[in-house]
């Protein structure tokens, strides 16, 4: 970013949403062409997710898991889904075409519909919060009586579990829809790899020459995962395979081939 | 969608809700609202997957500060502010695993641990309580230079402790 040094104070601020008015508009321009300030400003979100990955609290209830899944399943049952989008940041133009009289119209009523559309948020937000700590609570009750159960119930069958002899396994799964060239790609338990060293997925077709489909390096705890890597379009796969390449990665895959699966 | 991405995302949720619960409930204090936002962040990663671009950092990372996006939104009360698109990351440890993230977490602690005051409580008004620099300096008086300066030096800090 050398040559840019006026900019630095203010990309670490609208890394963390705290630049406005004429200075944000400013860097906004500058970034729009400057590759370097671009960089920087990844960078700098990349160190604010440290901010957020440190957050430590309890998990999420169970039922939140049920109640996502629940709604994916509705809206699967839906013809398209329709991505949600952020508000656009200027709708001045759009709305040229409103006559004047038209305007100032439908300004009082969305200025109407606004403020009781403020205080019925508000509203809801009060009698959610209340309904939430009565849920917590009762939950909270439930728990204890069923720790307690399981504690002093002469019938208990009781497990003492030991470390096993042999390391846990590495395993990957892949879960890919050709139609949308769409691959979602979960690992655990993968040895770590010197550091000029990646694991390279490859997706090997019907016919043809395996076709990359990803680098990942595990975290310390074994995991990784690849989403969505480039693909061409409507590949039918026969299975997914893993090597071991350099950094940069490969366009054809170094032998051996560490880990393979066929589709199920 | 298809089935398949039904399952996927269910295995999704399952190694990273925690993180994004987590920030969420920091950031709001209140575990209805913060199952809202948990919600509504994987909601978002099934419509749109592809928002999340695979050569640019972990998904654990981008989902914790889609999270936090969210969550300061709804804090606000304001309309959700950026696109998930426009969340890019460079790399970023992905620490799927809870014991991975207890110690990220320790350390990053250690490391606010070890700032001036001053320096951190500018950097956490920022970016858990989403206040803007002009907000901070007048809640402590201090001038914007001052603040802009803070912030940026608290971002430099956190990244050193990682690199090394």
């Amino acid at each position: 970013m050398s040559g840019h040094e006026q900019f630095a104070d203010d990309l670490a601020l609208y890394a963390v949403d705290a630049l406005e008015g004429q200075e944000r508009s400013n860097l906004e321009q500058h970034l729009a062409t400057c590759a370097a300030c671009k960089r920087e400003l990844e960078q700098l979100r990349g160190d604010t997710a440290l901010l957020a990955l440190s957050t430590l609290g309890p998990k999420p209830p169970q039922r939140a898991r049920k109640r996502l899944l629940d709604a994916v399943a509705s809206e699967a049952s839906r013809i398209s889904p329709v991505p949600l989008r952020a508000a656009p940041k200027d709708e001045s133009r759009s709305r040229s075409w409103w006559g004047w009289l038209g305007w100032a119209a439908t300004a009082a009523v969305i200025v109407f519909a606004v403020s009781l559309g403020k205080e019925n948020y508000e509203l809801k937000q009060d009698l959610r919060m209340a309904s939430s700590i009565l849920s917590q609570r009762t939950a909270d009750l439930e728990q204890a009586r069923s720790v307690a159960n399981a504690l002093t119930n002469p019938e208990g069958q009781h497990f003492t579990l030991v470390a096993m002899k042999t390391p846990p396994q590495p395993q990957g799964k892949a879960i890919y829809v050709r139609n949308r060239s769409s691959l979602i790609f979960l690992a655990n338990n993968m040895p770590s790899l010197p550091s000029q060293k990646m694991y390279e997925l490859w997706l090997i077709p019907m016919q043809g020459a395996p076709v990359p489909a990803g680098l990942f390096k595990p975290d310390a705890h074994g995991s990784a995962t690849v989403i969505n890597p480039p693909l061409p379009a409507g590949l039918e796969a026969k299975a997914f395979a893993i090597t071991v390449e350099n950094e940069a990665g490969a366009s054809t895959p170094t032998m051996p081939i560490m880990m393979m699966g066929a589709g199920e | 969608m298809k089935s398949g991405d039904q399952g996927a995302l269910a295995e999704l949720y399952d190694r990273y809700s925690s993180v994004v619960y987590a920030v969420a409930l920091r950031i709001l204090g209140d575990a209805g609202a913060a199952e809202d936002v948990l919600q509504e962040v994987f909601l978002q990663l099934w419509r749109n997957p592809a928002a999340f671009d695979a050569a640019r950092g972990s998904l654990g990372a981008w989902l914790a500060v889609i999270s936090r996006n969210r969550a300061i939104d709804f804090l606000r009360r304001r309309r959700p502010e950026t696109d998930i698109e426009d969340v890019v990351l460079s790399v970023a440890p992905d620490l799927a695993g809870d014991a991975d993230r207890s110690r990220a977490a320790e350390k990053v602690r250690g490391v606010l641990g070890a700032m001036p005051s001053l320096q951190r409580s500018a950097l956490e008004m920022a970016y858990f309580e989403g206040l803007s620099h002009s907000e901070i300096a007048s809640k402590t008086g201090e001038p914007l230079g001052t603040i802009k300066t803070r912030i940026r030096a608290g971002l430099m800090t956190l990244r050193k402790a990682f690199q090394t």
